[in-house]
């Protein structure tokens, strides 16, 4: 008993950051979106692993919103704008992906560097896949400023995101329910100004490369 | 209910201005701000006489420190929403924005508002930290406000940058709560204010040293503290006069009220002198930067903007010291930079509007052609420059001294030669803009009376809470004591 659960969660834990690291890898929006969903849905094992280890309603419902919001909600958001563009490809990264796959095994390496006193004052199981939660936050932020696509940057927000989230749920076994679901009905408005942001520099700007954003400097 | 009741007022407002779709809904958020205000200082004078109050099953919590920041949260919401609505007359008049566009500006301004009462009247961390990144959420589209493509750069940079930041926050919370749950078993209330500071003794040092380094980075995020500061200029200077107020006046200072609290647990678990190095450091920094950029500024939205970041250093720094003393006067300044910063913007609009320019080179003689709004300008920059007897004056004095009683001379030095370099940079600005002899003889209609007002009597309020502190006194020690007791 015990033993499937820690496989499933090393195995869920694992996921997220292995997506995390695939967006490195695919230049295709439709393929990121993919990504981000199954990562979502990951997320949502390991909650619901948690949750039903602990024998812990609040964790089991929060694991629920968890794959509604992360796993079904956001992907859909995210697929409706991206679809049927080319001009949503990565087209020229500003380091490419053999560069950026070094560059996130460093940052997994530096993550268990980190995060091994935490995970060692923790003391479980889940305490011990506390840096894969941190390195995934890490190749987050690798994404946020290695990529110039405003949807690849959103997306590296989320990465980030499910990242802290997974160490929350790794360290503390989440937060209480309610604050839950405060959190998650923040990072879905958030989703939802963001593409309505992306969609006005679109057509204000007409790509959407960043690179065009050099209006405020001092 | 009390407590409820101050959160739900702007929303109200809100709710009435999307209903009601005529052209004096706008006073009603002014009303309901209003409001928000006056039961801000009923909060506070309970709550000094009785004790922290309590609402909503335990999720809202006031004590001195939430009741002052009520008021000053209210005071500048009402300042802001009622010069809005020229703003938004003027934009509409203009053809640049529609009577739609208006009305969702109102009721988004509204829910800032009140996320921002949610923020410091929440009881417990996890409440504390949604209700900041609604924050962002509900400003990033008033910063676009003007669909520009500067306005629209700077939107995207902000959500982007504090969405950044904010996770780091959550991060730390996650840490805190962490560190909480191994002392006290899991509980229902371990993310509480008061259930942290009672364990506070027994918090593992290691894990909540980085705890708090993350809360000081990630909400420093959101106050924009060197070096995560790079949003602030860019939103604060294509945002809206108001919404520039609002943010620049309040929501760095509330998001501060965060770090606040966090210090205050962390100097129980670890000592002072971490949380010192930490804060000293950043606001160092802070007035480095804003002295260099200041110099070379040339515009002067931009100008103001860089001032919140030398003042969020300053306000750091008398964090730093830590003494009741020290917190007493960082709060008094949270609400002297709040109310000459937003007047200055708020007028900053006003000159933006009649000269057509943020740029400081087209502006010039502005007290020859424009008497209100130039003396308006240049009194709300001398009570920002600190000079008597605005009460940014007397808080950083007071600052200075408590920096000195706790062995930050040095810091407090190097703090004073930045305000120096500042005030040479911003007078000679400010001389450009302001001084100047004029040719023409055509009369130029100063803005209408019920918009100076509010504006006037913002900065009178400023120069009376610098002479006489005693209304402000004991809520001011009271909320000292929730930081340093």
């Amino acid at each position: 008993m015990s033993g499937s659960f820690a496989s499933t969660l090393t195995l869920a834990s694992g996921t997220v950051l292995v997506c995390a690291v695939a967006v490195l890898w695919v230049s295709s929006m439709r393929s990121v979106v993919r990504i981000v969903a199954v990562q979502g849905i990951a997320l949502g094992l390991v909650a619901m692993d948690l949750g039903i280890h602990a024998h812990d309603a609040g964790l089991i419902a929060t694991a629920v919103v968890e794959l509604a919001v992360k796993g079904v909600v956001i992907p859909v958001f995210l697929g409706r704008a991206g679809s049927g563009s080319a001009l949503d490809r990565e087209g020229s990264p500003l380091v490419n992906v053999p560069a950026s796959l070094v560059a996130s095994a460093g940052l997994i390496l530096l993550a268990f560097a980190a995060a091994r006193g935490v995970a060692t004052f923790v003391g479980t199981t889940a305490g011990a896949l506390v840096p894969v939660g941190v390195a995934t936050m890490l190749v987050g932020y690798f994404v946020l400023v290695a990529r110039r696509r405003p949807l690849f940057q959103m997306v590296g927000l989320l990465l980030v995101d499910n990242g802290v989230a997974l160490v929350a749920f790794l360290c503390t076994a989440g937060v209480p329910f309610l604050i839950e679901l405060g959190i998650s009905l923040d990072v879905l408005l958030g989703v939802v100004v963001l593409m309505v942001l992306a969609q006005r520099l679109r057509s204000e700007f007409g790509t959407l490369s960043l690179d065009e954003l050099k209006e405020l400097h001092d | 209910m009390l407590l409820v009741l101050i959160v739900f007022l702007p929303l109200i407002g809100g709710a009435i201005v999307a209903g009601w779709r005529h052209a004096s809904a706008g006073w009603v958020a002014v009303a309901s701000n209003a409001a928000v205000l006056g039961l801000g200082v009923w909060t506070s004078v309970r709550v000094v006489s009785d004790g922290p109050l309590s609402g909503a099953a335990g999720v809202l919590r006031a004590d001195a420190l939430s009741g002052f920041m009520v008021i000053v949260i209210g005071t500048i919401a009402v300042l802001a929403s009622w010069v809005g609505i020229r703003t938004m007359a003027v934009e509409v008049a203009a053809g640049r924005c529609s009577p739609g566009r208006v009305v969702s500006y109102r009721i988004l301004v509204q829910a800032f508002i009140a996320t921002m009462l949610l923020a410091v009247l929440a009881a417990n961390v996890g409440v504390l930290w949604v209700a900041v990144e609604a924050t962002t959420v509900v400003t990033t589209f008033l910063v676009g406000h003007r669909r520009t493509k500067g306005a629209l750069e700077a939107s995207w940079k902000y959500i982007v940058i504090c969405s950044v930041g904010i996770a780091l926050a959550f991060f730390g919370t996650v840490l805190v709560y962490l560190c909480a749950l191994h002392d006290g078993g899991r509980s229902a209330n371990a993310l509480d204010w008061t259930s942290l500071m009672a364990h506070a003794h027994h918090l593992d040092p290691s894990v909540m040293r980085l705890g708090f380094a993350l809360l000081v980075l990630g909400y420093g995020t959101k106050v924009g503290l060197a070096p995560m500061h790079s949003w602030l200029p860019d939103a604060h200077s294509q945002a809206p006069a108001p919404i520039s107020a609002l943010m620049s006046g309040v929501l760095l200072t509330v998001a501060f009220y965060a770090i606040l609290r966090f210090k205050a647990v962390a100097d129980v678990a670890l000592g002072p002198e971490f949380s010192r190095t930490l804060l000293v450091t950043v606001a160092l920094l802070s007035l480095a930067l804003a002295a260099s950029l200041l110099l070379t500024q040339r515009d002067y939205k931009r100008m103001l903007a860089y001032h919140s970041i030398e003042h969020m250093g300053l306000i750091a720094l008398g964090a730093a010291a830590g003494v009741p003393l020290a917190i007493a006067a960082v709060l008094l300044h949270i609400l002297g930079h709040g109310l000459a910063k937003s007047v200055l913007f708020l007028t900053s609009g006003e000159i933006m509007l009649v000269e057509g320019t943020s740029q400081i080179d087209g502006v010039h003689a502005l007290l020859a052609r424009r008497p209100v709004l130039g003396g308006m300008f240049g009194v709300g920059l001398v009570a920002l420059l600190g000079i008597p007897p605005f009460s940014l004056f007397s808080s950083e004095l007071l600052m200075v001294r408590a920096e000195f009683q706790v062995g930050l001379g040095w810091a407090a030095v190097a703090a004073v030669i930045a305000m120096v370099v500042i005030f040479v940079a911003v007078v000679s600005h400010a001389r450009h803009m302001l001084i100047g002899s004029t040719n023409t003889t055509e009369a130029l209609a100063p803005p209408p009376k019920w918009v100076t007002a509010p504006l006037v009597s913002g900065l009178v309020v400023c120069g009376l809470i610098g002479v006489f502190a005693w209304p402000l006194s004991s809520l001011l020690e009271a909320a000292a004591h929730v930081i340093s007791p």
